[in-house]
């Protein structure tokens, strides 16, 4: 009995790991993942700082292009988004397929970043930007120093929250032939034809990153919360 | 040192002050009196420009505040105000929160501005506080380190806003002898307040504001002595 399934065990990971290095097919597709993930977050944070601004300001057409664009990407699915920028750009460029993925998955986390970091703005008391500028500061002073250090505290650790949701949303990067790591799942099962394994170590290898940057945000939070 | 004229304020349909006309002179300690809801944090905010008037003239110094409103840093500078609810910034020291502004403001060297924050801080009756962080501090030495925050620019003239309101009773003496003490150095103030007493015994005149209008003014010995007015005696009879 046990020795039975120690037999299945080991035919498992032999034909989904190590024959034909298909371990590497996992590997590779991690390191696609991660880069996805890192670039799309990068282009977020920008862009979710200009969107912010921009909300955040008196200036009407630049709260309507702003407020547009987040409609816009939460109200549609990022599947979708994914694959009419790739067309879209790809059409007309010679882009490696990583960027253009990058930028897709780099806009549509944007909007949730400039939700963000506009809440966490919102946020911070009334009364501190009146205290600042009634002291003189000016109101790019009184952000600088007072409103926005105290809002990256309620921001960050969303932010790292809304960095797993990426992480997990570039999942379906394999709808433009992109190589990641659920792809890389994909590959394996059409070799081994083995459905469950490849997507159970596709999973777990998920969960693992996942819950390390949740493990941070914890962290984090704590850190953030003592400096009060 | 102050002129307000015919001074108006809306928020949207609601018209808060309907017409405020005043003078305040250097060295005067005025107190605004006056219902909640009548007006008297929209009038003191207006002074320094948080809000901006729908209609009329602040002058400082015969300066207009209206037409200069690009200059408003600057002229805000001459102008401290004092909060109902400190509006410390919460993720500085006490010492970093009283140099802030003459450092990023006034360009003022760092080592002068802590000489001086630390002064101050003497002045308003803190001395072991310098490096605590606001959160640390009782309600009491939160208002008096935010009146050394105000003073650290150098002010012409002092707001106050409900200086004492949020504070437990025992602790509304110590921020009024620190008012009191300014007072007597002969600092500008316009405060608005419920304390009765600290009006009558500090005042140099009182305002009575009454739906958005000065109803009534004068020393407190005429105002709290003889009221003319009988929505003053109303108002009066009901906070003595
Ligand atoms: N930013 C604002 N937007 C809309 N209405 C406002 C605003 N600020 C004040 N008001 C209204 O203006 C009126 C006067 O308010 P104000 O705060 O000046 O009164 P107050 O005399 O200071 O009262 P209190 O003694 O309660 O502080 C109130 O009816 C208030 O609801
Ligand atoms: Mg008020």
């Amino acid at each position: 009995m046990l020795e039975g399934i120690f037999r299945i065990l080991s035919d498992a990971i032999y034909f989904n790991l190590i024959k034909e290095d298909r371990y590497m097919l996992f590997i590779d597709g991690l390191k696609v993942t991660i880069q996805l993930t890192v670039f799309a977050a990068i282009i977020g944070i920008i862009i979710g700082l200009v969107m912010a601004i921009a909300k955040l300001t008196n200036n009407k057409i630049l709260n309507r292009i702003a407020t547009i664009y987040t409609d816009v990407i939460r109200g549609t699915p990022s599947v979708v988004q994914l694959i009419v920028i790739y067309y879209a750009i790809l059409g007309s460029s010679q882009l490696p397929k990583l960027l253009v993925a990058s930028l897709a998955f780099g806009i549509n986390s944007g909007a949730y970043v400039t939700e963000l970091i506009r809440a966490g703005i919102l946020a911070v008391d009334k009364g501190q930007m009146e205290a600042a500028r009634s002291l003189g500061l000016s109101y790019a002073q009184a952000m600088r120093y007072v409103i926005v250090p105290q809002a990256i505290k309620n921001i960050l650790p969303a932010l790292v929250s809304e960095f797993i949701m990426l992480l997990k949303e570039t999942a379906v990067a394999g709808y433009i032939a992109l190589d990641d790591l659920t792809r890389a799942g994909n590959i394996v099962r059409g070799r081994t034809f083995d459905p469950y394994t490849p997507f159970i170590l596709v999973a777990l290898i998920y969960l693992y990153i996942t819950s390390m940057l949740t493990a941070f945000m914890g962290r984090l939070e704590r850190r953030l919360r003592q400096i009060d | 040192m102050i002129k307000v004229v015919d001074l108006h304020k809306s928020f949207g349909n609601l018209e808060v002050l309907k017409g405020i006309n005043t003078e305040i002179q250097k060295g005067e300690v005025v107190c605004v009196i006056g219902a909640s809801g009548s007006g008297k944090s929209t009038f003191l905010r207006c002074l320094n420009l948080l809000e901006e008037p729908t209609k009329g003239e602040i002058y400082i110094d015969g300066i207009s505040l209206v037409e200069h409103k690009k200059d408003i840093n600057r002229l805000r500078q001459k102008v401290g105000m004092v909060f109902q609810q400190f509006n410390l910034f919460p993720h500085m020291t006490v010492l970093e929160n009283i140099m802030l502004a003459p450092v990023k403001v006034k360009r003022i060297p760092e080592e002068e501005a802590r000489r001086k924050a630390i002064e101050l801080l003497r002045k308003v009756g803190l001395s072991d506080k310098d490096d605590v962080y606001p959160s640390q501090l009782s309600g009491g030495q939160k208002q008096r380190v935010a009146i050394a925050r105000a003073l650290a620019m150098d002010p012409e003239v002092m707001l106050f806003d409900e200086p004492t309101s949020a504070l437990d009773p025992e602790m509304v003496g110590e921020v009024l002898a620190v008012m009191k003490q300014l007072a007597l150095e002969g600092m500008t103030m316009v405060v608005v307040t419920h304390e009765m007493g600290f009006a009558r015994e500090v005042g140099d005149r009182i305002l009575f504001m009454d739906e958005g209008v000065i109803l009534e003014e004068g020393t407190p010995e005429e105002l709290f002595g003889n009221p003319k007015k009988e929505r003053t005696r109303a108002f009066l009879s009901k906070v003595l």
